[in-house]
C-alpha cells in the first residue's frame, strides 16, 4: 500500500485515508485532504524532510513522518469509487482526470527512493 | 501553562477598553470582526478600513495580538473593527486557537460583534468556505469578503452569484489596492441595520446527528441558544475536546460526555463524517459556478510561484539564496543599525551633558540624568534594530518567504524541538536579545514561542562582543596556533560555537522537560508568493515599536533607576561627594590617573583623604550597595575565580552586559572606558593581583568570566521584554534564574577543571 512519502516528487495521487495522530487527521481533513481529494507532491526539502504538495490549489508542507500516515493511490491506477464520493459534485473519473505529469515520470516507488524509507512495513494499517 | 491566563485580568481591563469606551455612549458603536484563514489579506482589510483609535492589545486571558480601530460607514456612522487571528477553523486546541470562537460568539470577556466580515482568499475558495461554513451553521450575523479576486482572475466566482448559493452576502474586494472597498462599507452598514441570519444547512449522517444530539444535552445553559447553533457547538465540541487538548473553559460535563459518545461511536471517524459532510456540503452548493472545482487543477501548476519556488527551494543554489537573504537581515542588524544607535546614544549623552550643566548638583538632578535620561536613552537605543528586524520580518511574511524559510529549516530545527519558524529570532538573537524576542510573534504557538525565547538569549548577542573583546584583548597573546591560526580570533568564534551550542541543548532539554506540550505535527501553508504591502508592514513595524517603548519601555526604565540607585548609593562621606558625583558616569577619561594603578582602590577605607578623581569613584563604588553587593557575592564568585571587582563590574552589566567594561574601569579608578580605549585597562587588568600576590586575571579566569557572559542573564531589557510577551514575571525569573545557575555551573567547571588540569 503506498503512503504519501512514498511518492515521488512530481507525482499526482488520490487520497484514500488519512491516519496518524487526531490532532494531525482533524487539520489535515480540514484543509480539504479528504478521501477522494487529489494530492501532487512537488517536492521534498533539502534535509530530505517535511514534503510539499498541492491539493485544492493550495501548497502545504508536512513532514515524512506523518506523510506516513497519509494512504494515497495513484491517479490513474484509480479504479474503484466509494459510494460517497460517487455523489460528491467534484469527483471526476480518473479517465476524465487530466494528469499533469509527463508519463515517463510516473513510475512511484523507484528503489532508492523505497530503501530510504525504514519505517515502511510499520506503516499503520 | 496558564500564565497568560494568570496575567488576564490585567490585559484584559486594557484590552477591552475600547469597547468598554465605546458602550459607555449613549448610542454604542457596533462591532466588526475580521475573521479568515491565515495569507487571505485580512491584515490589509483592517488596515483599509481602520481609520482612528487603532490599538494593539492581547486577547483576554492569551497573549495573542489584538487590534481594534474604529472605522467610517456610509452616512457619517461608525463602527469597531476588531481582527480575530488567522484560522482554518473554528475547531481548537489550545487556547490560542480557541479564540476565534470565543470571538465569534462574544463569550468570556469578548465583547460581542454584531457582524462577523470573513475575509476569503478568492483563489483557494473551497478551503476558505470551509471556515464560513461553520460560521453560518452556528447562526452568527456574517458577511463574505471574497477578497483577492485579482490574483483569482478567472479562478474568482461573482460575487453574487456565490452570495446567493451560500445565502449570505457576498462582496468583491481587492483589499490590497483598496479595489470594492466602498460596496464593502456599503454591504456593512446595510448588514448592521438589517441583520440576515444565514440560513445553509448540512446534511450530516444520521448517527452523526445522534451523537451531536447526545453532546448537545450536556452544552452549559450559557452556550445554548438555537437549535442549530446547539448542534454546530456540539460538533466543535466533538472534534475539538480531547483528553490532551489545552482548551480552557470546558465543563467538565461537556467533556465527559464527549468521551462517552466519541467511545459509543467505535470505529466510526466521527471527525471525518463531520469534515467530508461539510466539504460535500460545499462541493455541493458551488457545483456548476463559473471559476470553482475543488479538484481543479493545482492553483500554482506552472504558475510564477512554482517557477520561483523551483529556484528558492532548490536543494543547492536555494539553499546558498536564503544563505544570502539571512546575511542580509544579519548584516542590517549588526551593521546598519549600529551609526543610528551610536546617534541615539550621543544624543542622550549630550542631553546629560547638558542636564548636568544647567542644574545645579544634588539628588534631583542625579535623578534626571542617570536615571530618566538614561534610562530612556537605555529604551530608545533599541528601536533601529527592533523596526529592521520587523521590516524584514514584514516583508519576508509579506511575500511568502518566511513559510518557506520554517520549510528549510524545520529539519534542523526540530532535532531540538524547535519550530521551522524559530530560525529568524535565533539569528537575530546574535545582534541582540530584545528584538529576537518580539520575533517570536511569527509563531502561532504558544509552547514555540515560549521555548525559543527561553533560549534566544543564549545567542552570542552583539553586547557580549566588548567584553570578549576586552578580555581576549588583554589575557591572551596575539599569538597563532600551527603558525597560522590566530589564537585570539579562534578564541572569538569558539565563544559563539559555545554559545549556539548550549542555546541549542538547552532548547532540547526545556522543550522535553519544562515547556513541553501536546506535539503538534507539521502542516504549513507555503502562500503563493506576492510583493509585499509596504504601507502595511510599516505600519505593523510601528505598531511594534510603540507597544515595546509602552510596554517594555517602563520596565526598562524602572530598571535604570534601580541600577544606578545600586551603583551609586549610599554616597561616600559628603567631602567626597561633592566632587566625585554618582560613580556610574563622569567626565574623567581613562588617561589622567596613572598613580591610581599603584593606589589600591580596593583598600581606601571610607571617607580617606583619596588623591585623583578616579580612585574616589572607586571608593564610593566599592562603598555603594553594588559594591558591597559585590562584596556579599565574593564566596559565590571565588570558586569561579571572580573577587568582588569582577562581581561589581557582573552587577553592573546587569543594565547592559557591555556596561561590564566601563564599571571596570570605574572599580580600578580608571574612571569611564570607552570600547576605543581599552589599553590602559587592559594593562591595569594584568597587573592586578590578589593580596597573596597572585595575579587576578589569568587566561583561565578569563574564559571562566567569558563563559559566565555568554550564559548569565545579564540584561534587565531581556527580561524586561520576555514579561511583555509573556504578561507575566514568572517566565522572566526562571529565565534569570536557569541562565544564571548554568553560568555559575559552567564556569566552575571551566575553572576548577583547568585548574585540576594545572592551568
Amino acid at each position: 500500500m503506498l503512503t504519501l512519502d512514498q511518492v515521488v516528487p512530481g507525482t499526482a495521487v488520490v487520497v484514500e485515508k488519512v491516519g496518524g495522530a487526531r490532532s494531525f487527521r482533524r487539520r489535515l481533513m480540514e484543509l480539504g485532504i479528504i478521501p477522494g481529494t487529489r494530492v501532487e507532491v512537488l517536492r521534498v526539502a533539502p534535509f530530505g524532510d517535511p514534503l510539499e504538495l498541492t491539493a485544492r490549489g493550495c501548497n502545504l508542507s508536512i513532514r515524512a513522518s506523518e506523510a506516513q500516515q497519509v494512504e494515497v493511490e495513484r491517479a490513474d491506477a484509480r479504479h474503484s469509487v466509494p459510494a460517497e464520493m460517487r455523489r460528491s459534485a467534484s469527483w471526476v473519473p480518473p479517465s476524465a482526470r487530466q494528469s499533469q505529469v509527463p508519463a515517463a515520470r510516473q513510475s512511484l516507488v523507484p528503489a532508492a527512493r523505497k530503501s530510504r524509507v525504514p519505517g515502511l512495513a510499520k506503516s499503520s494499517p | 501553562m496558564s500564565v497568560a491566563r494568570a496575567a488576564g485580568e490585567v490585559t484584559d481591563a486594557a484590552d477591552t477598553e475600547l469597547e468598554r469606551r465605546a458602550s459607555d455612549r449613549s448610542e454604542p458603536l457596533p462591532l466588526l470582526l475580521l475573521v479568515g484563514n491565515p495569507n487571505v489579506g485580512k491584515t490589509s482589510l483592517f488596515n483599509r478600513l481602520a481609520r482612528r483609535n487603532e490599538r494593539v492589545g492581547n486577547y483576554p486571558g492569551v497573549t495573542v495580538e489584538r487590534r481594534t480601530a474604529e472605522m467610517a460607514l456610509p452616512g457619517g456612522r461608525r463602527a469597531l473593527v476588531a481582527d480575530v487571528p488567522g484560522a482554518y477553523s473554528l475547531s481548537a486546541r489550545s487556547s490560542e486557537e480557541q479564540i476565534a470562537l470565543q470571538a465569534v460568539l462574544g463569550w468570556g470577556d469578548n465583547p460581542r460583534p454584531d457582524l462577523v466580515v470573513v475575509v476569503v482568499d478568492a483563489g483557494q475558495l473551497v478551503r476558505n468556505l470551509y471556515l464560513v461554513l461553520q460560521l453560518i451553521e452556528l447562526r452568527v450575523p456574517l458577511l463574505v469578503a471574497l477578497n483577492m479576486v485579482d490574483e483569482a482572475g478567472e479562478r474568482a466566482p461573482d460575487a453574487e452569484a456565490l452570495g446567493q448559493r451560500l445565502g449570505v452576502t457576498c462582496v468583491a474586494t481587492n483589499a490590497r489596492a483598496g479595489g470594492g472597498l466602498e460596496d464593502l462599507q456599503r454591504a456593512i452598514a446595510a448588514r448592521l441595520e438589517r441583520p440576515l441570519p444565514p440560513k445553509l444547512h448540512v446534511s450530516y449522517p444520521a448517527e452523526l446527528i445522534r451523537d451531536a444530539d447526545a453532546v448537545a444535552d450536556a452544552l452549559p445553559r450559557a452556550w445554548r441558544g438555537s437549535v442549530e447553533r446547539d448542534r454546530a457547538l456540539s460538533l466543535w465540541a466533538l472534534t475539538s475536546l480531547d483528553p490532551d487538548d489545552e482548551l480552557v473553559g470546558i465543563p467538565a460535563e461537556l467533556r465527559q460526555r464527549c468521551a462517552e459518545v466519541l467511545e459509543r461511536a467505535g470505529s466510526r471517524d466521527t471527525d471525518r463524517e463531520i469534515i467530508e459532510s461539510r466539504y460535500r456540503c460545499l462541493e455541493l452548493t458551488l457545483a456548476g459556478l463559473a471559476g470553482v472545482g475543488a479538484n481543479a487543477p493545482a492553483r500554482h501548476g506552472v504558475s510564477v510561484t512554482e517557477r520561483i519556488d523551483r529556484a528558492l527551494l532548490h536543494p543547492a543554489y536555494g539553499f546558498a539564496v536564503f544563505l544570502a537573504i539571512m546575511l542580509v537581515v544579519f548584516q542590517s542588524l549588526f551593521a546598519w543599525a549600529d551609526p543610528l544607535m551610536s546617534g541615539i546614544e550621543d544624543l542622550f549623552g549630550s542631553l546629560h551633558g547638558l542636564v548636568v550643566n544647567y542644574l545645579p548638583g544634588g539628588f534631583l538632578r542625579d535623578l534626571i540624568t542617570f536615571g530618566v535620561i538614561d534610562g530612556v536613552g537605555n529604551v530608545v537605543v533599541f528601536l533601529p534594530q527592533i523596526c529592521l528586524l520587523f521590516l524584514f520580518i514584514g516583508l519576508l511574511e509579506d511575500s511568502g518567504y518566511m513559510a518557506r524559510v520554517a520549510y528549510l529549516m524545520d529539519r534542523a530545527l526540530r532535532a531540538v524541538g524547535l519550530h521551522g519558524r524559530a530560525f529568524v529570532p535565533m539569528m537575530s538573537g546574535f545582534a541582540c536579545a530584545v528584538p529576537a524576542i518580539m520575533a517570536t510573534r511569527t509563531m502561532e504557538r504558544r509552547r514555540d514561542r515560549l521555548l525559543t525565547m527561553l533560549v534566544v538569549p543564549l545567542m552570542s548577542c552583539s553586547a557580549r562582543l566588548p567584553v570578549y573583546t576586552l578580555l581576549i584583548g588583554a589575557l591572551f597573546p596575539p599569538s597563532h596556533v600551527f603558525g597560522f591560526v590566530p589564537v585570539q580570533g579562534l578564541l572569538m568564534v569558539a565563544m559563539y560555537v559555545f554559545s549556539t551550542s548550549i542555546a541549542l541543548i538547552a532548547a532540547a532539554v526545556l522543550g522535553r522537560t519544562l515547556v513541553r506540550g501536546p506535539s503538534v505535527p507539521l502542516i504549513l501553508e507555503l502562500p503563493p508568493y506576492r510583493w509585499p504591502g509596504v504601507p502595511s508592514v510599516l505600519k505593523m513595524v510601528w505598531l511594534r515599536a510603540r507597544s515595546f517603548l509602552r510596554e517594555a519601555g517602563t520596565v526598562i526604565l524602572g530598571f535604570t533607576i534601580v541600577m544606578w540607585v545600586l551603583l551609586s548609593y549610599p554616597k561616600p562621606a559628603p567631602d567626597a561627594a561633592l566632587v566625585a558625583g554618582p560613580a556610574v558616569t563622569s567626565p574623567v577619561t581613562a588617561s589622567s590617573p596613572p598613580e591610581v594603578a599603584a593606589g589600591a582602590p580596593a583598600v581606601n577605607p571610607p571617607g580617606a583623604d583619596v588623591a585623583s578623581e578616579g580612585a574616589r569613584e572607586a571608593s564610593a563604588l566599592e562603598q555603594s550597595f553594588g559594591g558591597r553587593l559585590g562584596k556579599v557575592l565574593e564566596p559565590a564568585l571565588a570558586p569561579l575565580g571572580f573577587d568582588w571587582k569582577i562581581g561589581v563590574g557582573i552587577i553592573g552589566a546587569f543594565a547592559a552586559r557591555e556596561v561590564f567594561v566601563s564599571v571596570l574601569g570605574m572599580v580600578y579608578g580608571l574612571g569611564e572606558i570607552g570600547d576605543d580605549q581599552l589599553a590602559p585597562l587592559r594593562e591595569r587588568m594584568r597587573a592586578e593581583t590578589h593580596a597573596n600576590g597572585r595575579p587576578v586575571y589569568t587566561p583561565l579566569v578569563g574564559l571562566s568570566l567569558m563563559v559566565f557572559f555568554a550564559l548569565a542573564c545579564q540584561c534587565m531589557s531581556t527580561l524586561a521584554v520576555v514579561r511583555r510577551e509573556t504578561q507575566s514575571w514568572r517566565w522572566p525569573v526562571f529565565m534569570f534564574g536557569y541562565m544564571t545557575s548554568l553560568a555559575w555551573v559552567m564556569s566552575f567547571i571551566v575553572y576548577q577543571g583547568g585548574r585540576a588540569l594545572g592551568f
